[in-house]
């Protein structure tokens, strides 16, 4: 099967162009990263719409609250490792806590940035978010999913977390992708086993399911693009149905839709979860499939952590 | 030049009822910040008395001029200030960081008059920035104040907004540093010098003003020669005392952050309203 591939960052710079011009509310802010991501587009096009701060997060956060406080709609974007990572508190206190239609949407998001290194990767920034009241998560899982959920953000009013990966990924959508904030896409229907993904793992989740529909076993396979406020009905649904669940992302274990899903299941219908994710560990430099094989963020981990829960039955 | 009359008579009597108010609503709430918020009195009646653009009866007005109290554990001056003027009663005050009130430890949007929730230190310059970028592009007249506290220089944010309101000309910005030389653990020279504090901003391409913060022309007419000012910020620099106004709290670091009991408030305030 010959997969197309696109790029979550193009997808964005789109969006937001569109965004642009149907609303002179949206503004966009940068920190020195705005070519590499795409929101220079943006600039070219509506320059007095953008504003570059520099190397300075904190400050970037500070002013979109202002910026929103004022009636703007700021879309502020860097790399995963620098927001939230530089600026929790500016999120925390000048965005969450009075709820301002901040839209924050990081690329670079896991380990995609590779030879770079762990300094740069991200594994804890989608926990750290998560912990946040009033935030909204989102991880797309590829271009036309990243074009659908930006827009979705706009017309939801409120803060948002939405993290992109710098790689370029197999279309998973055709587009224009029909998503909503909050409403888990259930990619294949399957009874023995539930696989839940979100961002770059949902394609693994959708390959590892083909391999696994060979050995007999059924698996569903589910994109929660949005980790919070999660689609509980979904998961606790196919619980019902597969009486197991793996989970997939690229970061931790700790905090993430693997946390997010085993609070949901263990409360209301326990059943077995496995999460493959990074196992409480920074990453390292070398190319970005080499580390996917090398943290376990595969197909083949989440075919084997399959196996095992359908044949601990 | 025509010289405007500026009603310091008025001005003095609404600083005295800011002042007892604090005292009060601290009293009654056993915590909070006294120091810090006796020191902004005058600024604070200068901007809401005097110089602000801005209607008690539509706190969201979109042109009016907005105030970010960045320092925001002087939350009691703003919450007095913001009673006196009419946004809520002043009967109000007294519930303070009481449970289920609107008026927290620190301001909060509930209340109307609030445009941001100051607490955690450093962030107050940057979203008056914000403000300011949007009402350019708004092309709307409306100004930006923000009091910062000395202590909150030490927070490099500070000083990443101070580039980012030069770089983007924003003149209808005006910062105000709480000048009381005192942070919670002792003199600010001793934790961590800030001085020369006027030099700094001036090297971050902003016109700077120096005041004494208890002066009302002075901090009146400073206000009025920032709002002249083209194509920078300006930071005015108010020299005021901690504790202003109550003998023993002044220059003593340990009211930052504690409450005098209600028996020597109700002295205190018979005194200043005798004066």
């Amino acid at each position: 099967m010959l997969l197309q591939m696109s790029s979550m960052r193009d997808a964005y710079a789109d969006a937001l162009l569109e965004l642009g011009s149907k609303d002179l509310r949206v503004v966009v802010l940068g920190a020195d990263t705005s070519v590499s991501i795409k929101t220079s587009l943006f600039a070219d096009r509506y320059p007095e719409r953008f504003f570059n701060v520099g190397i300075a997060e904190s400050n970037m956060i500070g002013i979109a609250a202002g910026l929103a406080l004022a009636g703007k709609i700021p879309f502020v974007s860097t790399y995963s490792a620098f927001v939230p990572g530089k600026c929790l508190d500016q999120i925390r206190n000048a965005v969450a806590y009075p709820n301002l239609d901040v839209k924050i949407v990081s690329s670079h998001g896991g380990l995609t940035v590779g030879p770079d290194g762990a300094s740069h990767q991200t594994v804890e920034d989608v926990a750290a978010i998560r912990a946040i009241p009033h935030m909204r998560v989102v991880v797309p899982a590829d271009a036309s999913a990243t074009r659908a959920l930006v827009g979705e953000s706009w017309r939801t009013p409120g803060p948002f977390y939405i993290r992109l990966s710098r790689a370029t990924v197999p279309e998973i959508y055709s587009s224009p992708a029909d998503l909503e904030i909050g409403r888990a896409e259930i990619l294949r229907e399957g009874s023995d086993v539930a696989i839940i993904a979100c961002g770059v793992m949902v394609n693994e989740a959708v390959e590892a399911a083909e391999s696994l529909s060979k050995e007999g076993i059924s698996a569903e396979v589910i994109d929660s693009h949005t980790l919070k406020p999660l689609d509980s009905d979904t998961i606790l649904k196919t619980a019902k149905k597969t009486g197991g669940i793996i989970t997939a992302e690229e970061q931790s274990i700790i905090g993430g839709l693997g946390s997010a899903v085993a609070e949901t299941v263990s409360e209301s219908y326990p059943v077995p979860v496995s999460r493959v994710g990074l196992h409480d560990t920074f990453g390292e430099s070398g190319e970005y499939k080499e580390l996917m094989i090398k943290y376990g963020l595969t197909p083949q981990e989440i075919i084997k952590a399959s196996r095992k829960l359908v044949a601990s039955r | 030049m025509e010289q405007a009359q500026i009603p310091t008579g008025m001005l003095l009597q609404k600083a005295v009822k800011v002042r007892t108010d604090i005292l009060e609503m601290v009293a009654e709430a056993k915590s909070g910040h006294p120091g810090g918020s006796l020191s902004a009195v005058e600024v604070l009646v200068s901007l809401f008395f005097y110089k602000m653009r801005h209607d008690p009866k539509r706190p969201d007005w979109p042109d009016r001029d907005r105030f970010v109290l960045s320092k925001g554990h002087a939350a009691p001056v703003l919450f007095a200030t913001l009673a006196e003027s009419g946004y809520f009663p002043v009967s109000e005050l007294k519930t303070l960081r009481k449970l289920n009130s609107r008026l927290q430890g620190h301001p909060d949007l509930r209340v109307p008059g609030v445009d941001f929730p100051g607490g955690s230190l450093g962030i107050g310059l940057s979203a008056a920035i914000g403000m300011a970028l949007a009402g350019k592009l708004d092309r709307k007249g409306y100004r930006v104040y923000a009091l910062l506290g000395d202590g909150e220089m030490d927070e490099g944010e500070t000083w990443e907004a101070a580039m980012a309101a030069s770089k983007f000309k924003l003149d209808n910005l005006t910062a105000i540093v709480d000048r009381n030389g005192i942070q919670q653990d002792g003199l600010t020279e001793q934790i961590m010098p800030i001085e020369p504090l006027g030099y700094k901003w001036k090297a971050f391409n902003w016109h700077v003003l120096e005041v004494d913060g208890f002066d009302l022309r002075q901090v009146i007419e400073a206000l009025e020669k920032a709002e002249s000012m083209r194509n920078r910020p300006t930071v005015i620099i108010a020299h005021t005392v901690k504790g202003k106004g109550v003998s023993f709290m002044e220059w003593d670091p340990a009211y930052h952050g504690k409450a005098p009991d209600k028996d020597t408030v109700r002295k205190l305030v018979e005194h200043m309203r005798q004066e």
